[in-house]
């Protein structure tokens, strides 16, 4: 069940959207995020649907392994249909029974609600799929260099940021393998209350920290040991150059926003 | 003067009580002088606690001496000012092939060294093929670490200090937690780069089988140097390597063995070969 998070797991293909420069692809993200925000009715979404399906075809990621991370919000994406559904106030479509009810509003609330939270998470994993953390959290470094201004650390939370992504699936790994540890010891982390199975987890966060400060110390070795020494007289194996493809990225991003704030209008108008 | 040089290196470290107060100060490394040359692959036996591997960590400066002194190409390890050079000129490669690897993608992590060393970029993506060529993982350049072996990780490790350019790579039980086959790879890689590349090699282990080859074999217990020579001499002294708590190679416990029970065999056997040559040619002496 752990091993289906996405996020933060590069899938290694060879198409445009890899080669884009991470800040177009942090832009792209933030501004598909926003259309998300933007649209009132089904109209838009038609565009934010074009949309999403030209970049995951360019993209060349299967379309399985975005669907995957859905799974980790399904829970979260069936309590917001469920709660819109009921308990929106508004015209009866059908009366179940006392007084739950689906209402006209209540259902279009509903399916725009799993709408937007399926292609936020698509719309996110597209960008984490197809750029490795470290092009990410560089494109970060670059974007927020302005900051460092104001003595924001930017360098080491980047640093900080791919660190994180890079343990993930093998603090996952880990938390799989205690986990099968201590069943095999009869440990039940599936039956009981939510309180009970909270409380069986303590015998695997325990030796889970435990383990990722041992990991974080080594690391911290290892990286001195290969001259780490800050952000200081660092340079980049992969510098950030703005290419052609670039700008092109960036202008459709400007067209599918008009579009997008068109549509807006024209809906609102009519 | 050799590449590195050890001078009456001591090193200890306070065992704190509950309170924090020192309780005791154990040495862990006792009096230990060295000279290596360069080009020299060298390797370290010991069981655990002997000292081993923090005798390594004073060859790249992340300890520093308590008392003697550790020089590096020349460099005195225990001045501030040294450290980068030492830590560019002696690479160090860990136990856990996971928790040394830095970048997500192989050539990212195999660049890190060089970025931190501040190569302009064209420089840095030669070093990263030479690297990734002489560890012959060149065709997973663009693999993410995670889905390799373990010997391959070793190996990405290994090339990511190759890149760097080191005059001598230190090996920290590189082979401890990869299976034989792992095991086999890493080992050679490593020999291939002393050979070709005239890399001195300090290699940590407590697999006998991988010392066979090295030129000169340094025995370590409770923090001293207690045995010191060619392979053959020191496998020649089974009974002392066992008072050590070290295994022998099977082959060379088997002519021992023999030897024992009266067969005129000579010592330090080291491989299958030269075992079964020997036999042979006591059957015709016979």
């Amino acid at each position: 069940m752990i091993r289906d998070i996405t996020i933060g797991q590069y899938y290694p293909a060879d198409s445009v959207i890899h080669r884009l420069d991470p800040r177009v692809k942090l832009v792209g993200t933030i501004v598909f995020l926003v259309s998300l925000f933007l649209f009132q009715d089904f109209s838009g979404y038609i565009a934010a649907t074009i949309y999403l399906a030209c970049v995951i075809k360019i993209s060349k990621v299967p379309l399985k392994f975005m669907l995957k991370g859905l799974k980790s919000i399904f829970i979260l994406l069936l309590f917001s249909v469920i709660f819109n559904l009921f308990l929106t106030d508004g015209e009866t479509l059908i009366h179940l029974f006392w007084k739950v009810r689906i209402t006209k509003e209540g259902l279009g609330i509903a399916v725009f609600m799993a709408i937007r939270l399926v292609y936020l998470i698509i719309g996110t994993s597209i960008m984490t799929l197809t750029t490795t953390p470290n092009d990410l959290t560089d494109g970060l470094e670059k974007g927020l260099r302005p900051l460092k201004k104001i003595h924001v650390p930017v360098h080491e939370i980047a640093m900080m940021m791919s660190i994180a992504l890079r343990f993930i699936p093998i603090l996952l790994e880990e938390t799989d393998k205690i986990m099968k540890a201590q069943m095999a010891r009869g440990a039940d982390f599936e039956s009981g209350n939510i309180l009970q199975r909270a409380k069986s987890m303590i015998p695997i966060l325990v030796p889970l920290f435990i383990s990722a400060f041992r990991r974080a110390n080594d690391l911290a070795m290892a990286m001195e040991a290969r001259c780490y020494h800050g952000g200081e007289g660092r340079t980049k194996m992969k510098p950030l150059i703005y290419k052609r493809r670039d700008f092109i990225a960036y202008a459709t991003f400007a067209i599918y926003l008009s579009v997008v704030v068109v549509i807006n209008t024209v809906s609102k108008l009519l | 003067m050799g590449i590195i040089k050890i001078k009456d290196l001591i090193y200890e470290y306070a065992k704190h009580d509950e309170e924090g107060n020192v309780e005791s100060t154990i040495r862990a490394v006792d009096q230990v002088s060295l000279d290596i040359k360069k080009g020299e692959f060298i390797a370290v036996l010991g069981h655990n606690g002997s000292g081993k591997s923090t005798m390594a960590k004073h060859i790249n400066a992340i300890l520093t001496p308590t008392e003697g002194t550790v020089w590096v190409a020349g460099k005195d390890t225990a001045k501030e000012e040294n450290i980068w050079d030492i830590r560019q000129n002696a690479g160090m490669v860990f136990q856990n092939p996971d928790n040394q690897i830095i970048g997500t993608i192989v050539e990212e992590d195999v660049g890190f060294g060089p970025e931190n060393m501040g190569i302009p970029t064209e420089d840095i993506w030669k070093r990263v093929d030479n690297a990734l060529r002489a560890v012959g993982m060149i065709a997973y350049r663009k693999h993410s670490p995670n889905k390799l072996s373990g010997g391959q990780k070793q190996r990405v490790a290994i090339a990511g200090v190759v890149a760097m350019k080191p005059q001598c790579i230190v090996l920290d039980e590189p082979t401890a937690m990869l299976d034989p086959m792992g095991r086999k790879e890493v080992i050679a890689t490593v020999r291939e780069l002393n050979e070709k590349e005239n890399v001195t090699v300090i290699l940590i282990t407590h697999y006998m089988e991988e010392v066979i080859y090295a030129d000169k074999v340094i025995v370590m217990d409770n923090g001293k140097v207690v045995m010191q020579g060619f392979p053959k001499e020191i496998f020649s002294n089974v009974e002392k390597l066992k008072s050590y708590r070290l295994d022998v190679p099977q082959v060379t416990e088997l002519a021992y063995e023999l030897k024992k029970e009266g067969l005129p065999l000579t010592d330090g056997i080291l491989t299958i070969d030269e075992l079964v040559d020997e036999l042979c040619q006591l059957r015709l002496k016979i």
